[in-house]
């Protein structure tokens, strides 16, 4: 419930936005972020529509992450939000990474280094974790949806098997029967 | 003698296209090509870079922009990261476009509702990965079950939560 609420954003304040969660985001889990800043935070975007953009940007090919910041950057202000997205996700982190990359060679050294970051990843696997529940809480509660969100996880999560065959296979069914129940 | 820029870019453009599913699934090439194709990185060098990724914000794939950096300085950075993340921009920009278009069409009304547990799934699915990979324990797993509760029941700001969980690390070290 912040101020912005109800302020349309500016592509460059979208840009800051997507620099400022690529910056912050130790310890990985970027469309936790994402999620929390859009949806529930601003109220941009309603979490089906965010979801989608999800869903859309890993089934796509390219980083992930990238994908989700052009589609989000789109559905708020077009072509200008998809550059937003793009340049604000990919730079500033881009410029850091080559500053630490030499620091960080050197702080490896110290114990408290590892412990940090350690500390740092486990909290941000919550934000993942909260992330899929929130998804999941989503899901229609019938057998087969039920039934596919669980074999699409076991297949990625148990079996390791290849994302896009998953999400082309469960993905499939799983469209045909809402098309045919719509 | 070839030049280093254009083998970034024969490298790099080319893996953009099959990454799908995450950055990750195109370590293992990138690994390849760097170490032993090209021999710009030793094997240690390579991993050391690879630590780096992962512990500095933003996405992991930047991995790409520090290699092109240790290659061929400024313009190897710009090269690579352009390489690696500018192809597929284009496509997931003209699904957007065409998804706009066709709002609440009847397919994509279908796509909506038929994604949403193969997205539940994949979510989870990456979750229970990383919840194995972490090192650290039940201290790690505590933390991580904890973070998530604070997030579910709260609107804290999750920086301050990662704070946290650094803390917690470091206090606990000298106890357990």
């Amino acid at each position: 419930m912040r101020n912005s609420q109800g302020q349309s954003p500016t592509a460059l304040g979208l840009f800051l936005i997507f620099a400022r969660i690529g910056l912050t985001s130790f310890g990985g889990g970027l469309s936790g972020w994402f999620l929390r800043e859009f949806v529930q935070m601003r109220k941009w975007m309603t979490e089906e529509e965010f979801f989608n953009g999800l869903a859309i940007s890993q089934a796509l090919p390219g980083i992930n992450i990238k994908n989700l910041a052009i589609w989000i950057g789109y559905r708020m202000l077009g072509r200008k939000g998809a550059v937003a997205g793009f340049l604000g996700i990919i730079v500033p982190p881009g410029i850091v990474i080559v500053l630490l990359g030499t620091l960080f060679a050197s702080l490896m050294r110290f114990d408290v280094t590892h412990l940090l970051l350690e500390g740092a990843a486990a909290a941000a696997v919550g934000l993942s974790l909260s992330m899929g529940l929130t998804a999941a809480w989503r899901v229609p509660r019938e057998v087969m949806p039920i039934a596919l969100m669980i074999a699409t996880f076991v297949a990625i999560g148990i079996l390791h098997w290849p994302l896009i065959w998953t999400v082309l296979g469960a993905g499939s069914v799983s469209v045909a029967l809402s098309y045919f129940n719509v | 003698m070839s030049n280093p820029l254009w083998d970034l870019l024969t490298v790099f453009a080319p893996i953009s296209i099959v990454t799908i599913g995450g950055g990750q699934s195109a370590i293992a090439d990138i690994h390849r090509q760097v170490v032993d194709v090209h021999h710009w990185m030793t094997q240690a060098e390579f991993v050391n870079a690879f630590a780096i990724s992962r512990m500095t914000p933003g996405p992991g794939s930047l991995l790409a922009t520090l290699i092109g950096w240790q290659v061929a300085g400024f313009w190897g950075a710009v090269v690579a990261t352009l390489a690696l993340f500018g192809p597929t921009a284009f496509l997931i920009y003209g699904v957007a476009h065409v998804w706009s278009r066709f709002q609440g069409a009847r397919w994509q009304i279908a796509l909506e509702t038929g994604l949403r547990p193969i997205a539940a799934g994949m979510i989870l699915a990456a979750t229970y990965i990383l919840f194995n990979a972490m090192d650290g324990g039940w201290v790690a797993e505590g933390v991580a079950l904890a973070s998530t509760a604070v997030l579910m029941l709260t609107r804290i700001n999750p920086l301050l939560l990662l704070a946290c969980g650094a803390g917690i690390f470091v206090s606990l070290h000298g106890i357990v």
